[in-house]
């Protein structure tokens, strides 16, 4: 994937993803691997997202790379109404690789088709996350030692949650089972059902959390906000119900692992962080040595590392 | 035979493109995709004719115009179904069908609201998911626009 932006992970074929993944891995091993040694990456974040942003950074610093770039689009020159073609097209001359966060869904690619330097899609609005479900896909594996044959229960906002999606879509290729749990109004999307029916991948359909884990090899919780719902009595009814608590992990499969792509609210309460299957913080980290290997994968410094 | 006689009731022409089964209510789109709006060939149309296939049709015929498959194929999204018949001397000396093509670039509208070739003016672009029901993803935000939802640009 040399030179090549990634802008989705749908960008990926199956081979690709896991040797992304196998690069992450080494990466873990042995952090301190100065590749970009003399690189510099622009990370551009048209939108605010802290934790995102310092994952990115902290990839780079950890590669030897500089960074330059902006986190707030106010203090940008987007607030001077220089478009998004002149940002991408003057910040190429300063870096050899951009990574970008912009609220608008496609702008992404659409940097892409106009930058000389690769981009990293850090999120397009409700779009695409790759990086996200790379640190997704890294976890899983890592956690259950394969990525095949997984059972995968979501929770939560599966309608507008795009990190759901793109994990759904990702693990469909390694033949994985899949459990929705959400409130009606948040269901996932009929258009992503009939991918997996016309894939002949097994999914069910709930909206009870407690008695539907039993069987999960990862529980995925997302977030359930209370803008989604047209009816606030509705969102009311619902906000609890939602709520992963330590005593529901009893009787789950010892290899479960809990997955929240944070920041979180109270969908998980603090009580679980404690149990040795909650995985989210970890899975935090794993997203450092994902965004290393993207990177590098990226910039053909992939002989280099040790 | 009867086909023949509708024919000519939008009069003949001596050289030139016949384009037919365009359904009825996509005509002007047809017109406005091939550029018709904008060239000094003598075109006629016709709409309304019954056809037992798709319901009204319309016909449009331009004089001194040839098409390339690239040109006849962006109208695949208004009309899946026309037919053209290549008129050389009075004569039908080829006959074109259209072809979805696989990428769809301008004609059509994103219809994601938040995508950016609403937001920032820019070409859109598509990859024709389903070719029989002519269903178009964006090549920019990943999302479907069907059929019904499709706006013209
Ligand atoms: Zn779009």
């Amino acid at each position: 994937m040399t030179n090549k932006s990634l802008v989705s992970i749908n960008d990926l074929s199956t081979d690709e993803l896991v040797r992304l993944l196998d690069l992450a891995e080494r990466f873990e091993q042995n952090p301190a691997q100065p590749v970009l040694d003399g690189r510099i990456v622009a990370t551009l974040f048209f939108e605010p997202s802290t934790r995102t942003r310092l994952s990115f950074e902290s990839a780079v610093n950890r590669l030897g790379g500089r960074v330059i770039g902006f986190s707030e689009a106010a203090s940008s020159s987007v607030a001077k109404g220089e478009s998004l073609k002149d940002t991408i097209l003057t910040v190429a001359n300063y870096s050899d690789l951009i990574v970008m966060r912009h609220p608008i869904e496609g702008s992404a690619r659409w940097a892409a088709e106009m930058s000389p330097v690769p981009i990293v899609n850090a999120g397009d609005g409700a779009n695409q996350h790759p990086t996200q479900t790379m640190l997704d896909l890294y976890s899983i594996r890592k956690t259950q030692g394969t990525l095949y044959n997984q059972r995968v229960v979501m929770v939560g906002d599966l309608k507008y949650g795009r990190t759901v999606h793109s994990l759904l879509l990702a693990m469909a290729q390694f033949n994985a089972s899949f459990v929705f749990i959400s409130p009606k109004e948040l269901q996932m999307p009929l258009e992503l059902k009939q991918f997996l029916n016309e894939r002949g991948l097994r999914f069910e359909e709930h909206t009870e959390l407690a008695e539907n884990i039993k069987d999960a090899d990862i529980v995925y919780m997302t977030r359930v906000q209370r803008e989604r719902f047209s009816d606030p009595m509705e969102y009311e009814r619902v906000k609890n119900a939602y709520v992963l608590r330590r005593h529901m992990l009893e009787g789950t499969k010892p290899n479960m692992r809990v997955l929240h792509p944070l920041p979180r609210v109270n969908e998980i309460h603090v009580d679980v962080d404690d149990s040795p299957k909650a995985y989210y913080f970890t899975q935090a980290l794993n997203g450092v040595f994902a965004r290393m290997a993207i990177m590098t994968a990226i910039l053909g410094l992939t002989d280099r590392v040790k | 035979m009867k086909e023949d006689k509708k024919h000519l009731s939008v009069s003949a022409i001596q050289n030139g493109t016949v384009i037919d089964h365009i359904p009825a209510q996509n005509l002007f789109k047809v017109i406005s995709i091939l550029g018709l709006d904008g060239i000094s060939n003598q075109i006629t149309f016709g709409s309304n004719f019954g056809s037992e296939k798709m319901g009204r049709k319309a016909i449009v015929k331009i004089a001194d115009k040839y098409f390339e498959r690239d040109e006849i194929n962006r109208i695949a999204i208004v009309a899946p179904n026309a037919k053209l018949n290549i008129i050389k001397d009075y004569e039908v000396v080829e006959k074109m069908v259209v072809e979805v093509p696989k990428e769809i670039r301008g004609i059509v509208r994103c219809m994601n609201p938040k995508c950016i070739t609403n937001a920032e003016g820019i070409g859109t672009r598509f990859e024709v998911a389903d070719k029989a029901s002519v269903t178009l993803r964006c090549c920019y935000c990943e999302k479907i626009t069907d059929p019904d939802h499709m706006e013209f640009l």
